[in-house]
């Protein structure tokens, strides 16, 4: 089977498939802001973006102004980025874990994430000074340290690394089923199930704000190191031959990740699948090199998570499907195709 | 003298499996290494390589202490093979050797008219210039041994660790491999399990047993069948062959 040479005639293959992805994005985005329960126009949508950034004064009904930029755009921007950072956080994984079916969530950190929400939700740890998010965001860094510890600092090779976040996850898991069983009231468990599924319904300005910086730090510090992702193709020791700081390198891309999911988690709950397969589909285009890899992931985790939320507010009637109940709905078919067509032709 | 190990020792827990190694390498050199099963072959060429760093003693590579060199400095010198990894990934060859440039490329920089030349060089040097768009998966073991040789030439190193580079390979691509070794201009070093091999290719071998060295020279001054005896627990008569290299005749009693 012969291989196209990506590194040269790629370069412009990648430049278009993200520049489509760019305008995917923003027509996207635009559908998002419009679509729901209260339907806008896409030309009012428009306006209301522009009114919203002061480039103009339109005059348009102050009701759709603010459905379109206080809450969808804010919330259609934070699906974006939420998609691009799982997906980033799913491509580093795979690579130094050496493991297809790494995920953003390998390494405990959505376990520890409901344990700390839980934690504020139901046992009220805090007295109401501490939210959701930052509750979630500490029980989900916990978590990372435990796998950090009992990993040696993420040095002890793959195998040891994902078993100290299995250890992690049901440790994590156990801690939230006895808070819920023994002080929660029914309420309270459905709330946490409800935020564990995933939502987009809360978040505003404020949580895009910290997520651009996050995912965009995030991004650029892993494209630094996209050189060194590919040396660890064949394993640590080939990556050490080849000149790669393995252990220095391994720590601050975990570090990363754990810090990119926890934010993510902690603002919208554990959107699963997303980290997983947009990887595969990526690769599937773009070829395994990180370097490409990266961004290709990013634009399609970015539309997938907002396509998603759009779907999770049109399917039922007046209801709001749980975006992580959506994203397995449609990633495991789209899955399926990647897969079949991947298969080795032996 | 290229490389110069001096008292190695290192383990695990209480258990020595390099035992204050010393031994030079003079430049240009091929030396093998052999040993039976345990007998801390890898574990040693991987003190060597840097790759494990020693309880005591010191290894010099060009006069360098390595473990004062920066690890992607060590890499624009010194290149390492392991016996048959393999990946998941279905990299095309081309990917695989420009691996190989990855110490000497910067996080930003380009794709230089100096790494093309290297990597179709390196290719060309193990004879796989035929198939540079070849997906990795498809390759047979020996393709992409020769690949992983390419990888490492690709390093542009001066000293090359190979460690048991003809594992699972078919005799004639077991020669075919050392064949290639032995005419680059490097220095190298290469565990061995094959002791006619080691005596066809290498200038001089260093037998290990139990994490010492139990003799180091020529292989005619080396192979001998009182040595055999000791170390491997076998009965063999040694011939000298035509081209003046032991050959070693096992019995099967």
């Amino acid at each position: 089977m012969k291989i196209a040479d990506r590194n040269e005639a790629g370069a412009g293959w990648l430049a278009i498939l993200l520049g489509i992805s760019m305008i995917v994005l923003v027509v996207s985005v635009a559908l998002a802001a419009a679509i729901g329960d209260y339907s806008i126009g896409v030309d009012t949508v428009f306006l209301a973006v522009t009114n919203g950034l002061g480039l103009t004064h339109a005059d348009i009904p102050p009701i759709e102004q603010s459905v379109v930029w206080d809450l969808r755009l804010s919330r259609a921007l934070v699906a974006a980025l939420a998609g691009a950072g799982l997906a980033i956080c799913g491509v580093i994984l795979q690579a130094l874990l050496r493991n297809a079916l790494a995920e953003p969530f390998v390494l405990g950190v959505s376990a520890g994430a409901s344990t700390g929400a839980v934690a504020v939700i139901v046992l009220g740890i805090g007295a109401g000074s501490v939210s959701l998010s930052l509750g979630a965001f500490a029980g989900a860094f916990c978590a990372f340290g435990m796998v950090a510890l009992l990993s040696n600092g993420a040095t002890s090779g793959p195998n040891h690394t994902i078993l100290a976040g299995v250890a992690a996850s049901q440790l994590f898991n156990a801690l939230t089923a006895y808070i819920v069983t023994t002080s929660g009231n029914a309420q309270q468990a459905r709330d946490v199930m409800f935020w564990l599924l995933g939502s987009f319904g809360g978040v505003r300005w404020p949580d895009f704000q910290l997520l651009v910086i996050v995912v965009f730090l995030g991004l650029v510090i892993c494209l630094l190191m996209a050189r060194s992702l590919d040396a660890f193709t064949f394993g640590d020791e080939d990556a050490a031959a080849l000149g790669v700081p393995v252990a220095r390198i391994r720590l601050i891309l975990f570090g990363v990740t754990a810090m990119v999911t926890a934010t993510i988690v902690s603002m919208v709950g554990t959107i699963g699948f997303v980290g997983l397969v947009v990887p595969h589909a990526a690769r599937y285009l773009v070829g395994p090199l990180h370097l490409r890899l990266l961004p290709a992931s990013a634009a399609i985790g970015a539309i997938f998570l907002v396509l998603a939320d759009i779907a999770s507010r049109v399917v039922a009637d007046q209801q709001t499907i749980p975006i992580g109940v959506v994203t397995a709905m449609v990633g495991v078919p789209f899955f399926a195709i990647i897969l079949y067509r991947a298969k080795p032709q032996q | 003298m290229t490389i110069v190990a001096k008292d190695l020792v290192w383990g695990v827990r209480q258990k020595t499996i390099v035992d204050s190694v010393s031994l030079t390498v003079a430049k240009g050199e091929t030396l093998g290494l052999i040993g039976p099963n345990g007998s801390g072959k890898s574990s040693l060429l991987r003190l060597l390589a840097g790759l494990k760093q020693p309880q005591s003693g010191q290894v010099e590579i060009l006069g360098q202490d390595i473990a004062r060199v920066p690890r992607r400095a060590l890499a624009r010198q010194v290149a390492f093979v392991q016996q048959d990894t393999t990946t998941d990934t279905n990299l095309s060859v081309r990917d695989v050797v420009r691996l190989g440039r990855t110490p000497h490329r910067s996080a930003l920089s380009g794709w230089t008219e100096t790494d093309r030349a290297v990597v179709l060089a390196a290719l060309e040097r193990v004879n796989m210039n035929g198939h540079i768009a070849q997906g990795w998966q498809t390759l047979s073991g020996g393709e992409r041994q020769r690949v992983h040789i390419a990888r490492a030439l690709a390093q542009t190193p001066q000293v090359m660790f190979l460690d048991e580079p003809t594992n699972h390979l078919d005799i004639h691509h077991q020669i075919e491999i050392l064949r290639v070794i032995r005419d680059l201009e490097l220095t190298s070093v290469i565990a061995l399990h094959d002791l006619n091999l080691a005596a066809m290719f290498c200038d001089r071998i260093v037998v290990l047993d139990g994490g010492t060295v139990r003799a180091c020279g020529t292989p005619e001054a080396v192979l001998t069948q009182q040595l055999l005896r000791d170390v491997f627990k076998v009965e063999a008569d040694v011939e000298c062959s035509l081209t003046g290299s032991p050959h070693i005749r096992f019995r099967a009693q």
